[in-house]
């Protein structure tokens, strides 16, 4: 387009670099009065923003502020055309003006009787979510706000919103979103992918390369979109009827607002994108019959403001259908001006090294020389995302696969993390914050204060709840306390508000616009290891969020089902007993949980025996922690659960090979369940404190039993018998040897109680004269009171 | 070159000398020195194709284009190459034919096994004339790689992780310095322009010698996967299927279309633990259950429906095969084939003769 015209008009693909960069040399020539973008006009009171705080990738967010939860976004990147066309008139001190159709329209868009379009996506960002059925296509984000696209409701009804609070119309969004699965159209969505698709190319930015920057003196744009216009005449209608009206009245809005644009301004840029480049640059028709088609559109007020974005929500992958497969790789096209193909090759080593993997500038050398060599062979004038990402696998990840994820996460997605200056309007996770804050009646103080909660009352629930979803969000604002009682239905906080939580807010609020949502979301986005899903379980219980727990826990159950080492198993056992027990407290239904934990508890006992044996005396300290920890989970479990459970250590007890310190504790452990009769106990003590292979192994054993607790040594003689017949058995050299290990026994225990052992020891000497001591006797009687006596005492440590 | 009939499997470079040859002709894009193809026409003979005067070049490889141009860029680079995969992903197959294409000549063999020694990658000697003559250039006798290094040619290793690690290490200088020292003749041989190496490797095998990472970084890795889809798996066992039979003189089977694709289905089956149709999860028996594995079900059925049955390829003739090939641990994998065989076929209505015949085979 020559530029001394009055109007130009850039089709543009959405995230396109070669677009952007395009884009930004025509309008540079052009020098337009004022620029026209495709975007809510709501933002045009954003431009103002637009400066060295704004730092991409960011988002314009619209949200109804009647209902924060209904919100679309506009993302832009540094190579957003958009986004270097609102950069270029700001630097120029030119106007903007955004010309689509207003976000009060889109968001007032009725979602009764609409179904197959679908209301605005309540929550984009619930997209990380377990179901992504409704999946959303490629439809380019910044300019075609979600409402307008069928099947672009928000494709995770899971983590929508929270059931109980109530939000009117959350229901009927679920069913929308469920219901509104069409197929989206891949021509509207992104064109000039389906041109570059016509040209046998897969990367529409090759084709772009290739095609358009290649060819010098033409202006691609005249080109665009001529092509754009022939495609119009050939697609195939929207497929719904009210997708093509929102489609006309879009387009309407866009000439409206180009007139008014002529009317004031002597030279006139649009940038939008190409599908509608066409019915822009052409005779405008007359102004009356796009007026009659903006008529009498519904309206809701609405409030627009920047948000930070990452490049992982710009990232296809990450289920948000506006974005692009390789964030990472078109930033580096935009901004790498020379030796493209080198530079990434160099982040792509310095990342795996990162992931201690030995990469040497060596592999970037014949990384960038392979990949050169496929693109000759493919016959391109320079390597593309594919040549790259080949030559990666090949030559620096072995052929690994795995690896290659990791260069695709980091290095083609990237984590970019885009900046909003201070003092830019709050976003709707900060208000629906403060509002839930308010109905919990937790004030936002800066002063520290502490606060016991009592489960039981509604209020307190909701404070906990409230708490506990904030810190899922990494906003800190309370940290759980100590306090004492046996009692689950307490709970201790210590609450602080501190003003820097505003940054954490914003970040957060790429997760959702409502606490739940956001909450929600992150807690399901990529859980990792089985440690790390049920720690995930486990908040979300405590932060009552019952509808993430069925993609946790099927994600528990698979990582279950592929974790050989048992010690990870049992590692996890106990955060989801006590899960279990937590969920009771506060009437969730936990009945999948129990199905879970039994699930585990059942592979654990399987493993056990195998696990335990021919372990070395270093590992089995490390295990007998683990047995220890679900001794005291299962404790709070069902009968037969102990049942089950017992019955395997007893398994593990037969083998031969356990090593001494396991063993002791074992015997231990069911003594004191009541599994073992007292003579039998004594029996295997004697039999291993004489039988097993070495002094060393013989003393492990003797800790292992012992260590539990002193009460036993104290009050049953005939056990402290055979220990202190093995001790004084010992030979002078084996003596200094299990010395330690002994000391390690008895030195947990506290000064009282090893008075007590040494009287008794010293008894037991006199004793062997004669007849037994007879303060012994009421003691054993009196077992049962004692063990009530000694539960008051001293907590829980040892209830078993 | 003609092809000697008696020979039960002819090299690629002659059984293909037709298709080479026409490649050559009509192939105008550069050549690598030394190369008797250019890259594009070695991709071309590998994945098939209809050339520009008409001569169509049979796919000698049923998969992913890229992966085979990734293996051809490699090669004109002066990385060697390295096919990773899974017994029976034709690894060799591809070698083989890389190096008939790039060199005209895939005989520089090197067999990799735990009694491969280190003569066998660089030189050895002719005792008779190094006693006689002393160490001289008459007496040594080259290997295969130095012999590739010599004239410019692609130098084949087979199982390279088979190998003792010392032996594997003798590579590092020839593919970092591209020369061979010969300490007792004061000399050294230096590669010539055309000269790589492509070594396969099994990623399954127990016990094997892992490569040093210093080796494994003169090597690209492409890993050749097993195939992706049904379809391309029974396209791949027909036509192998087909190359077997004519050199072992088999007439061709009829309706053997359909028995293939139930070999293929179970392997599948077996191999990924789950049915086509995502419904019974089963157990997966030791074996690898490769596509090479069931072309050689496929072969010997063929041969026992001509020798023996009506020419027509039935479930009896592959039941037995199948067997064979699944249960490799006697405890374990009968387990596995019994279970597969009363939950998954006798279900099936249409394969009741397959179950009757694997019952009687011994199922």
């Amino acid at each position: 387009m020559p530029s001394n015209e009055r109007l130009a008009v850039y089709g543009i693909r959405h995230h396109g670099p070669g677009s952007a960069r395009a884009v930004r040399e025509a309008i540079d020539r052009h020098r337009p009065d004022v620029v026209l973008i495709e975007g809510p006009p709501e933002a045009d009171g954003l431009v103002q923003w637009v400066g060295p705080g704004l730092v991409p990738p960011v988002a314009v967010l619209s949200y109804d502020v009647a209902r924060p939860s209904h919100a679309a976004f506009w993302p832009f990147a540094v190579f957003s055309p958009e986004w270097q066309a609102l950069s270029w008139a700001v630097e120029h001190h030119r106007e903007v003006r955004f010309v689509d159709l207003p976000a009060a329209n889109v968001l007032a868009a009725p979602a009764v009787g609409r179904g197959d379009t679908g209301p605005v996506a309540p929550d984009l960002f619930a997209a990380p979510g377990p179901d992504e059925t409704a999946e959303p296509d490629e439809t380019p984000g910044p300019v075609q706000p979600p409402g307008l696209e069928a099947g672009r409701a928000n494709p995770s009804g899971a983590a929508e919103g929270d059931p109980e609070r109530d939000q009117p119309g959350a229901a009927e969004l679920l069913g929308e979103a469920l219901g509104s699965s069409s197929e989206p159209d891949p021509i509207r969505g992104d064109p000039i992918a389906v041109l570059a698709r016509t040209a046998g190319y897969d990367d529409p930015e090759r084709w772009w390369d290739d095609v358009v920057e290649s060819r010098r003196g033409i202006d691609p744009f005249d080109a665009i979109t001529e092509a754009m216009a022939e495609l119009r005449a050939h697609a195939p209608p929207p497929v719904s009827v009210s997708e093509q009206a929102e489609e006309t009245r879009r387009e309407a809005h866009m000439r409206q607002k180009l007139r008014a644009a002529l009317r004031d301004h002597e030279r006139v840029a649009v940038v939008c994108g190409a599908w509608h480049a066409p019915v822009l640059a052409g005779r405008l028709g007359p102004a009356s019959t796009d007026q009659a088609l903006l008529r009498r559109m519904p309206r809701v007020k609405v409030a627009t403001t920047w948000v930070p974005w990452t490049h992982s929500r710009l990232a296809f992958s990450s289920g948000y259908g506006a974005g692009v497969h390789s964030p990472g790789w078109y930033q580096h096209l935009f901004t790498a001006t020379d030796s493209v193909i080198e530079r990434w090759f160099t982040e792509v080593a310095r990342v795996l090294r990162r992931h201690d993997l030995p990469v040497s500038s060596a592999h970037a050398i014949e990384a960038t020389r392979l990949a050169d060599g496929l693109a000759v062979l493919r016959g391109r004038p320079m390597p593309g995302l594919e040549e790259v990402q080949e030559a990666a696998l090949a030559v620096m990840c072995d052929g690994n696969a795995t690896t290659l994820r990791l260069v695709t996460k980091d290095v083609v997605v990237g984590e970019e993390l885009g900046a909003v200056p201070d003092g830019a309007p709050t976003v709707p996770l900060d208000a629906d914050l403060r509002a839930e804050a308010r109905s919990a009646r937790l004030p936002l103080a800066p002063q520290s204060k502490d606060v016991v909660l009592d489960l039981r009352k509604d209020i307190d629930r909701r404070k906990s709840r409230l708490l506990n979803r904030a810190r899922i969000l990494g906003i800190n604002w309370g940290v759980t306390q100590q306090i004492g009682g046996l009692g689950t239905f307490k709970e201790g906080w210590q609450i602080r508000w501190r003003p820097d939580f505003a940054v954490a807010i914003v970040v957060a609020s790429a997760w959702g616009t409502t606490v739940a949502s956001a909450a929600a979301a992150r807690l399901v986005d990529s859980p990792g290891g089985l440690p790390d899903v049920t720690g995930r379980v486990e908040r979300a219980l405590v932060a009552d969020l019952p509808h993430t727990l069925p993609p946790l826990l099927a994600a528990l159950d698979d990582r279950a089902a592929h974790e050989s080492d048992v010690a990870v198993l049992m590692e996890a056992l106990p955060a989801l007993v006590r899960a279990q027990r937590y969920g009771t407290v506060r009437g969730t239904d936990t009945s999948l949980l129990v199905s879970v934990t039994d699930a585990l508890l059942a592979r654990i006992t399987a493993a056990l025996p195998a696990a335990l044996g021919g372990l070395s005396p270093e590992a089995a300290v490390g295990v007998r922690g683990h047995v220890d920890a679900v001794t005291a989970a299962v404790g709070l479990l069902g009968d037969v659960d102990r049942a089950a459970w017992h019955a395997a250590l007893r398994r593990v007890l037969t083998r031969s090979e356990v090593p001494g310190l396991l063993a002791g504790r074992l015997t231990r452990t069911l003594l004191d369940a009541g599994e073992l009769a007292a003579d039998e106990a004594r029996a295997s003590v004697g039999r291993a404190l004489s039988h097993r292979p070495t002094v060393a192994d013989r003393a492990a054993f003797a800790e292992g039993f012992l260590s539990a607790s002193a009460l036993l040594l104290i009050h049953d003689p005939t056990i402290l018998g055979v220990v202190d017949a093995w001790v004084s058995g010992l030979s002078a050299d084996d003596f200094v040897e299990v010395l330690p290990v002994l000391r390690r026994a008895f030195g947990s225990f506290n000064q009282p109680e090893r008075r007590a052992i040494a009287d008794a020891a010293a008894r037991l000497g006199r004793a062997m004269a004669d007849q037994p001591p007879t303060e012994d006797l009421p003691y054993l009687d009196m077992a049962e009171a004692m063990a009530t006596v000694r539960l008051l005492l001293r907590g829980r440590d040892d209830a078993a | 070159m003609t092809i000697d009939p008696s020979v039960l499997r002819p090299h690629a470079e002659h059984e293909f000398a037709y298709e080479l040859a026409a490649l050559a002709r009509t192939d105008d894009r550069p050549r690598p020195a030394n190369w008797r193809l250019s890259p594009w026409a070695v991709v071309t003979y590998l994945l098939g194709g209809t050339l520009s005067d008409g001569t169509v070049v049979t796919p000698k490889y049923v998969g992913s284009r890229r992966l085979i141009e990734t293996a051809v860029a490699t090669l004109t680079t002066d990385r060697a190459l390295l096919l990773l995969g899974v017994p029976g992903t034709a690894k060799s197959w591809v070698s083989e034919h890389l190096a008939a294409a790039v060199s005209g000549d895939s005989t520089l063999l090197v067999q990799g096994t735990a009694g491969t020694a280190e003569e066998a990658v660089t030189y050895g000697w002719n005792y008779a004339r190094l006693i006689a003559d002393g160490p001289s250039a008459d007496a040594l006798v080259p290997s295969p790689v130095m012999v590739g290094m010599e004239t410019g040619a692609v130098a084949r290793i087979e199982e390279l992780t088979r190998m003792p690690s010392d032996v594997q290490d003798a590579l590092i200088t020839v593919l970092s310095e591209k020369a061979l020292p010969i300490p007792e003749l004061n000399s050294q041989v230096q590669a010539r322009h055309g000269f790589n190496v492509i070594a396969t490797a099994n990623d399954r095998d127990r016990g094997v010698n892992e490569l040093s990472s210093a080796l494994r970084r003169r090597f690209n890795t492409v890993v050749l996967p097993v195939p992706s889809t049904a379809a391309e798996e029974v396209q791949i066992v027909t036509k192998r299927v087909a190359e077997l039979g004519r050199a072992l003189h088999l007439p061709p089977a009829d309706n053997a279309e359909h028995e293939i694709r139930r070999v293929v289905t179970i392997f599948r089956e077996l191999r990924r633990g789950v049915t086509e149709d995502g419904k019974t999860s089963l157990k997966v028996p030791t074996g690898t259950l490769s596509t090479a594995e069931a072309i050689s079900v496929v072969t010997s059925g063929l041969a026992l429906a001509t020798h023996f049955g009506d020419g027509v390829l039935r479930a009896s003739d592959v039941a037995a095969g199948i067997r064979g090939a699944v249960v490799k641990d006697p405890v374990a994998d009968a387990t596995t084939w019994a279970e597969y065989l009363e939950t998954v076929v006798r279900e099936r209505a249409d394969w009741r003769d397959f179950y009757r015949a694997a019952r009687d085979a011994g199922g």
